[in-house]
């Protein structure tokens, strides 16, 4: 397992490392740099950082703007503004005319603690996949996140990235022949009894959750769906062939997000028992994140209880 | 086209009206109020003030326009189609799910929009952003933006306003199309947004104030703005909405309404007296 690494702290260190090579990018915030970490990238190139003030929506129509001139904005607040509060902005001046932004949310989910409910985002995939051609990308560690950079700087057209705010363990360098590619979902771990499709931090409790359950004689599939649009459809339809049933997890509302996106796939295509662990239609609270996760049964535990819940389902 | 007289760009702006009117009646759906008050300002924009080229339309080096008042896009889609960007022809599918001249300007589908707008208080934002890529890449063009002065209720314009400032936009140019009414009423009466130039001054900008129907005095306010440095410019269009058409002018009623036949003629008749009366000036 290699280092212990917010998905924020690597995204900001991965800005900076591919400025040089990418004279049109720009990074704009709103007065929350020291919490998006793209305060090194404002230090490092303070002609190409943009701070706009609390004006959220303003951010995202100036990164719009900017967008049609040719230069490769990356927006940041907290997803509860970036996704949020500016959703309509998004919506109409990055999406309607598909603009090269990237629109970036941090401190998405419950793992913002103790600021609480106001700044618990867990509605931002929903939001944002909503959005007619905008992909939405959720790293799972460190790892992840620099080759999401990487290839969304790549990427021409209007994507929401996800960043979580608590240092998590780098899982994905350590596994053997995991590579990064946007839109499709890795298999992290082999299984052949029930699949748990993860995403962002869910992923290394999924892990968690597969190691627990194989002691048990339950052979768990694990897939890390980073991109959660599009959905990879190939790796979601071949997990509900093989293993026949799904847990979808993730540190979001199971209403809109990557749970709603497999259900809303397997339904139509190949029905099997799809069970989510997210937050169950209610707000955030305030509390140290580990334990407010747990709160709300964002465990390895809580994927457990939803693991036996699908295989008496898949019966 | 920089030196157009006067009395041609008057003509222009009659012919424009007369379009943009055949354009709404045509597709029995559009906002004609506030694209007659605006007409003026786009057509010495489209025909004086900028650097554009309709056959090159994604020139990086063009100056840009931001309709923020997105609404206005029979007044735009009209100028744009007298200045060459489309047919005149292509008019009649404003509207239509025959053609992609939607209701509201779309850069995707429209030659010579440069941004997509019509939820308003937007495109001031975009235009700054724009503005701000010109000053980075170290690119002389200039940018303009128009709003109504309904649309100014907005907030987002307040955080764009500030923007520009911090950034020194001296290659921003804000019109505000102050025709004194809204979709329900006088300003005055639903929100009071007035003293405009103070308000812009106090933002830091550099602001002037004509008669948004004298495109002399139009050309005024946008020639101090080019000269400001280190500011972005404010001209306050002071403007009737409905402006050639007696019957719509200064009446809030014809926001977003569509004459009927009858009324249409009348309005048809008197935007054809303008034309006539202008084209024998033009003519000597």
């Amino acid at each position: 397992m290699g280092e212990k690494i917010a998905t924020r702290a690597a995204y900001g260190q991965e800005l900076v490392n591919i400025a040089e090579q990418y004279p049109e990018l720009v990074v704009l915030d709103a007065d929350l740099s020291g919490a998006t970490m793209t305060g090194s990238f404002a230090k490092a190139y303070p002609d190409r950082f943009f701070d706009i003030g609390i004006a959220e929506n303003n951010m995202i129509g100036i990164s719009a703007g900017m967008a049609t001139c040719g230069l490769k904005p990356f927006a940041n607040s907290f997803a509860m503004f970036s996704a949020g509060r500016s959703w309509e902005q998004v919506r109409n001046s990055v999406g309607y005319p598909h603009l090269n932004v990237k629109i970036v949310g941090s401190h998405g989910g419950l793992s913002v603690g103790e600021d609480g409910a106001t700044h618990q985002c867990c509605e931002d995939f929903a939001l944002m996949r909503v959005i007619p051609g905008m992909k939405v990308i959720c790293p799972c560690d460190g790892n992840e996140m620099r080759q999401a950079v990487r290839a969304l700087v790549e990427y021409e057209g209007p994507a929401y990235l996800r960043l979580g705010r608590l240092a998590v363990d780098t899982v994905t360098d350590s596994i053997e022949g995991y590579t990064f590619e946007l839109d499709k979902g890795v298999q992290l771990r082999q299984g052949s009894d029930v699949t748990v499709i993860a995403t962002g931090l869910m992923v290394q409790m999924a892990l968690q959750a597969s190691e627990t359950m194989s002691k048990e004689g339950i052979s768990v599939r694990v897939i890390d769906m980073h991109t959660i649009k599009p959905l990879d459809r190939e790796i979601t339809l071949k997990a509900a062939r093989e293993t026949g049933a799904i847990v979808t997890a993730e540190e979001h509302s199971v209403i809109g997000g990557l749970g709603s996106a497999v259900s809303e796939y397997l339904s139509e295509n190949y029905p099997v028992p799809v069970v989510k662990c997210g937050v169950q239609d209610m707000f955030g609270r305030s509390g140290k994140a580990p334990l407010v996760l747990e709160e709300y049964g964002l465990s390895p535990e809580g994927i457990i209880e939803k693991i036996r819940e699908a295989l008496i389902k898949k019966k | 086209m920089k030196n157009m007289s006067e009395t041609s760009l008057e003509l222009l702006a009659a012919k424009g009206r007369k379009l943009a009117m055949e354009t709404v009646y045509n597709a029995a759906s559009g906002h004609i109020g506030g694209s007659l008050s605006c007409m003026d300002a786009l057509v010495e924009l489209y025909f004086k003030e900028m650097n554009i080229d309709p056959q090159n339309p994604s020139d990086e080096n063009r100056d840009r326009f931001v309709l923020s008042k997105g609404h206005c896009t029979p007044a735009l889609y009209s100028v744009l189609a007298m200045r060459g960007y489309f047919p005149i022809e292509d008019l009649k599918l404003f509207r239509s799910i025959k053609g992609h001249y939607s209701g509201h300007p779309d850069m995707r589908h429209v030659p010579g929009v440069d941004m997509s707008t019509g939820s308003l208080g937007q495109g001031l934002s975009a235009a700054v952003g724009m503005a701000m890529a010109g000053k980075l890449m170290g690119k002389s063009y200039r940018v303009y933006a128009l709003c109504g002065d309904g649309e100014i209720d907005e907030g987002q314009i307040w955080e764009a306003a500030m923007s520009a400032a911090k950034y020194r936009l001296d290659n921003l140019c804000l019109l505000v199309d102050v025709n004194k009414l809204q979709l329900d009423g006088p300003t005055h009466q639903v929100m009071p947004s007035e003293p405009l130039d103070m308000k812009f001054n106090s933002f830091n900008w550099n602001v002037t104030r004509v008669d948004g129907h004298s495109f002399s005095e139009i050309e005024k306010g946008l020639t101090y703005a080019r000269h400001t440095k280190g500011m972005p410019s404010c001209v306050l269009l002071d403007t009737i909405k409905g402006k050639g058409v007696s019957y719509m002018e200064n009446n809030f009623n014809w926001h977003g309404k569509v004459p009927d036949a009858e009324l249409y003629e009348k309005a048809i008749i008197e935007l054809e007296d303008s034309i006539s009366r202008l084209e024998e000036k033009v003519n000597g």
